[in-house]
């Protein structure tokens, strides 16, 4: 017997201390919380105040849930998975761009109304619901995936754990655009014709340092995608729902990257002669 | 059709999850004109929340494994209603479709040796599935999502399919609204692929995002395909149980694959109490076997948490009915007790769990490094759907396809864990390039102009509507009201009084839903949407409903309280469900041909 009865009963108690532990404040337990949600579209909007019973383990979404099936049938808002995996739910939860199905009740003073609207770097399409196609175009210029030919003869290739972990953080991505909505370039600046900024500053390092991608993509991330404007302020690191070190493990290295293809000669030489004898292998 | 706004393709894809935009990868690859139509942003679909992995018989970490152990498992688990050329086809082709997801820039985690690695899973005799962590489910839709933004492909994003146009017999289009503004559109096309997905929000513990809600199976049946398997409703066992609000979101049964134990309240681990007889050969006979089988000791059986979902589901719900049951009604999982084995047990589990890890901190402040997680049974999966040929993915209506969780066949009585991410890739790629010849060898069906105005005119009524006494309802409580009924009376376990009931009360939700009234204007008005979605949501409950009452066995996914043991009587045919005249179902059962003599052998083999 590997799970000895000592272990057994270590789980059946730290399982009903977990079970007390919450059913001292919830389920049985309601309260009266107030919201404001702002209701508008295109052409402006205002903040409107609702109330909802709200119960220990609630998050955001389940209220705007609440409010929407009790008093405002046509509240728009954007959601799939209620578990942080889509990335669907962004909006600014007093002030802070969130995944609202990933902010718990109990985590906000709820003295104060919760104010909830929609990402303020995109344009508003009806209440929390924002234009966000822009990002999907952003994607269709970057320069697409090539592998290196297969290192096996099925057609295969082989990569090692420890080279994939970096690229396998940046793909943890839910593309939720919390981070493009903080990024002042966009926010502030409005540079979207000129910057692509951190969701695909992210991406783009995830196929520049993909073990297999053959693609040169720094003069495109110099000029097109305009990596000069981050001035790396590590607002996209801190609303990243993902955890993902944006700024510092794929943003500073590309800036790296960069640097040495277009302002170091040396390097650039370097790398240009090395990149050709890894092609011509 | 000047009133609307019309688009026209040669493939039109329903639905952009994995089977959707595998199947418009293919299409296009084909060099015809693909449009492809969801109903959320691009990537958000319910794909993107698988988290186990995808199974395929790559025999990277067992070189046993081959397509025809995983062509056995398969059809062991489905109880043998599978359509078992579709298993063939899936086991054959998985390997393939796998690879070329690498080859495209998905990044599963590695073996030593450099290679895919793979995890076990429920009902699979080897280590089969390919993973990343816990969420495999977004690197596929991912890494599909970024290969076909350079296709060529028309992306017609937050846009519902409402109605589905037909020439005659065949499918000459279909008709849609666009969430953003309302308006509605035309799709013409000679091909038709439908990609929904699955029915599990018309149940109210699910894992299910918002979108199932049965729109492809119902589209399908409205156009006049038959429906096949509906019965067969799986209910995963492990969906969290608390707090309230999360209740139903999936524990992935990776937890179970990396040495997760299932236990009562009394510290039991109870699943060894009732190992099946088809899986007693395969099935570890102590704990200690059951560990060295998760550590990947080739010689040790898999532990009884592994067992098929259907069985373990069944098991949970023994447990709870009996009063063996954790404080929320369901049972423990627990993962951190394995630092009894391993040294730095915590790391361990945040690497090989991450999602699940941070899920639990986050959602009910639960560590599960150190603390069991309660879990219980919830909505999952249909493996009944639209009836298709197995190689073509063509319905019984020409030029209408269907793939992935929207079809039927591959999975029969009961769905293996992984199956279902191997089912998009290898069928979805199927449906396109079957739908792309078909739409080369067949020119577009005439649209009927008065028929999209009746159709329109329909999707327009609750906007009408007045409020005065039963007519001024709002959508979600007729949506809830479903939900909580087929929860209780058409769940896991059922019978034949409350299914009768259930038919009744089906009848009355829908008089109530077509006098639902909807407030505000057409701009992105869920309340809208939720309103159209309950046709379909009504539809499929019936199908369910109805095969549910004609199967009159227990088998897999389908459990019968008043029949609960399995009979060979029904054993040899599946359940459809067809459209009578008047718009009413019908059922029907169709005997599953006879397996080919190779097939019969390997199954045989693998006993």
């Amino acid at each position: 017997m590997t799970a000895p009865t000592s272990v057994s009963r270590d789980i059946v108690e730290s399982g009903q201390r977990a079970a007390r532990r919450s059913d001292s404040s919830a389920g049985s337990q309601t309260r009266q919380a107030r919201f404001r949600v702002w209701r508008g579209d295109s052409s402006g909007g205002r903040f409107e105040d609702y109330e909802t019973q709200i119960s220990e383990g609630m998050v955001v979404l389940d209220a705007i849930h609440q409010i929407q099936a009790e008093s405002a049938n046509d509240l728009a808002v954007r959601w799939n998975c209620k578990a942080g995996k889509c990335g669907s739910c962004s909006a600014e939860v007093n002030g802070m761009p969130r995944l609202m199905c990933m902010t718990r009740l109990n985590d906000l003073d709820l003295e104060q109304p919760v104010t909830v609207e929609p990402m303020r770097a995109f344009p508003p399409l009806r209440d929390l619901v924002t234009d966000v196609s822009w990002n999907f175009e952003v994607k269709k210029r970057i320069a697409k995936f090539k592998p290196r030919p297969p290192d096996a003869a099925d057609g295969t290739w082989r990569m090692a754990q420890a080279d994939v972990d970096r690229v396998q953080e940046f793909r943890k991505c839910i593309e939720c655009f919390l981070c493009q909505d903080v990024c002042h370039v966009l926010r502030d600046h409005s540079k979207h014709d000129s910057f692509i900024g951190p969701r695909f500053l992210t991406y783009v390092a995830a196929l520049e340092m993909h073990p297999l991608d053959t693609v040169v993509r720094t003069a495109e991330l110099k000029e097109a995608h305009g990596i000069g404007y981050c001035n790396i302020t590590k607002c996209c690191t801190k609303v990243c729902p993902e955890n993902i070190a944006i700024t510092d493990n794929a943003i500073i290295p590309l800036k790296e990257r960069v640097v040495d293809d277009h302002y170091d000669p040396l390097s650039a030489l370097v790398r240009l002669f090395r990149r050709k004898l890894a092609r011509d292998d | 059709m000047g009133r609307y706004d019309t688009h026209q393709h040669d493939v039109l894809i329903v639905g952009a999850g994995g089977a959707g935009l595998r199947a418009a990868i293919a299409a296009a690859a084909a060099g015809v004109r693909v449009g492809l139509v969801c109903k959320s942003l691009l990537g958000k679909a319910h794909t993107v929340m698988a988290e186990g992995g995808v199974a395929a018989a790559l025999a990277n970490v067992d070189d046993r494994d081959n397509w025809r152990v995983h062509f056995a498992d398969t059809m062991r688990g489905g109880q043998y209603l599978n359509n078992w050329r579709m298993a063939e086809l899936h086991a054959k082709e998985a390997p393939a479709r796998v690879n070329e997801l690498e080859a495209w820039g998905a990044v599963f985690d590695r073996t030593t040796d450099g290679r895919i690695l793979q995890r076990n899973f429920g009902g699979h005799k080897y280590p089969r599935l390919a993973h990343v962590g816990d969420r495999t489910g977004l690197e596929m839709i991912r890494t599909l999502q970024d290969h076909a933004v350079h296709l060529g492909i028309d992306v017609h994003m937050e846009c519902t399919v409402i109605s589905l146009l037909k020439d005659g017999d065949r499918i000459a289009g279909a008709l849609a609204y666009d969430r953003d503004r309302g308006r509605f559109r035309v799709f013409h096309a000679p091909a038709v692929v439908l990609a929904t997905g699955g029915i599990g929000r018309a149940f109210h513990i699910t894992s299910n995002s918002w979108e199932y809600t049965g729109d492809g199976q119902s589209l399908a049946f409205q156009a006049g395909a038959a429906l096949q398997d509906m019965e067969f409703v799986q209910f995963h066992p492990t969906g969290m149980v608390w707090p309230p609000s999360v209740r139903g979101i999936l524990v992935t049964e990776g937890v179970r694959g990396e040495g997760g134990i299932l236990v009562n309240k009394d510290g039991r681990r109870f699943m060894f109490d009732d190992i099946p007889e088809n899986y007693r050969s395969q099935t570890a006979d102590s704990e200690e076997e059951g560990w060295r089988y998760v550590q990947g000791d080739k010689n040790a059986r898999r532990p009884p948490e592994l067992l098929t979902r259907d069985h373990v589901a069944r098991c949970i719900v023994r447990e709870v009915r009996e009063g063996r049951g954790s404080p929320h009604g369901g049972v423990f999982l627990d993962i951190s007790w394995i630092k009894s084995k391993i040294t730095d047990a915590p790391a361990h589990i945040r690497k090989k769990l991450p999602s699940m890890y941070h899920q639990f901190k986050q959602l009910a402040d639960i560590d599960i490094t150190s603390e069991p997680m309660e879990v219980g049974p919830t909505t999952h999966y249909v493996m009944g759907g639209i009836r298709v040929d197995g190689d073509t993915q063509m319905s019984t209506v020409p030029g209408l396809f269907a793939a992935g969780e929207s079809a039927a066949g591959l999975h029969g009585a009961n769905r293996l864990g992984g199956n279902s991410l191997s089912d998009l890739i290898v069928f979805g790629k199927r449906a396109g390039e079957y739908a792309a010849r078909y739409a080369s060898d067949n020119v577009a069906g005439n649209i009927d102009a008065a028929s999209v105005e009746d159709t329109v005119q329909q999707a327009l009524e609750p906007f009408g509507r007045t409020g005065n006494g039963a007519a001024s309802e709002g959508p979600y409580q007729v949506q809830q009201e479903l939900q909580e009924m087929m929860q209780e009376h058409v769940g896991i376990v059922r019978t034949e009084s409350e299914m009768n009931s259930a038919l009744e009360s089906i009848t009355r939700l829908a008089e109530r839903a077509a006098r639902v009234q909807v407030n505000g204007n057409r701009d992105y008005n869920p309340g809208w949407h939720t309103a159209l979605d309950l046709s379909n949501l009504l539809a499929v409950s019936e199908a369910v409903t109805l095969s549910a009452l004609e199967r009159k066995e227990s088998r897999g996914g389908h459990f019968r309280n008043d029949y609960p043991e399995k009979d060979p009587a029904f054993a040899g045919f599946n359940i459809l469900v067809h459209r009578n005249n008047d718009g009413s179902m019908r059922i029907s059962r169709e005997p599953i041909p006879e397996m080919r003599d190779d097939l019969k052998q390997i199954i045989e083999e693998n006993k």
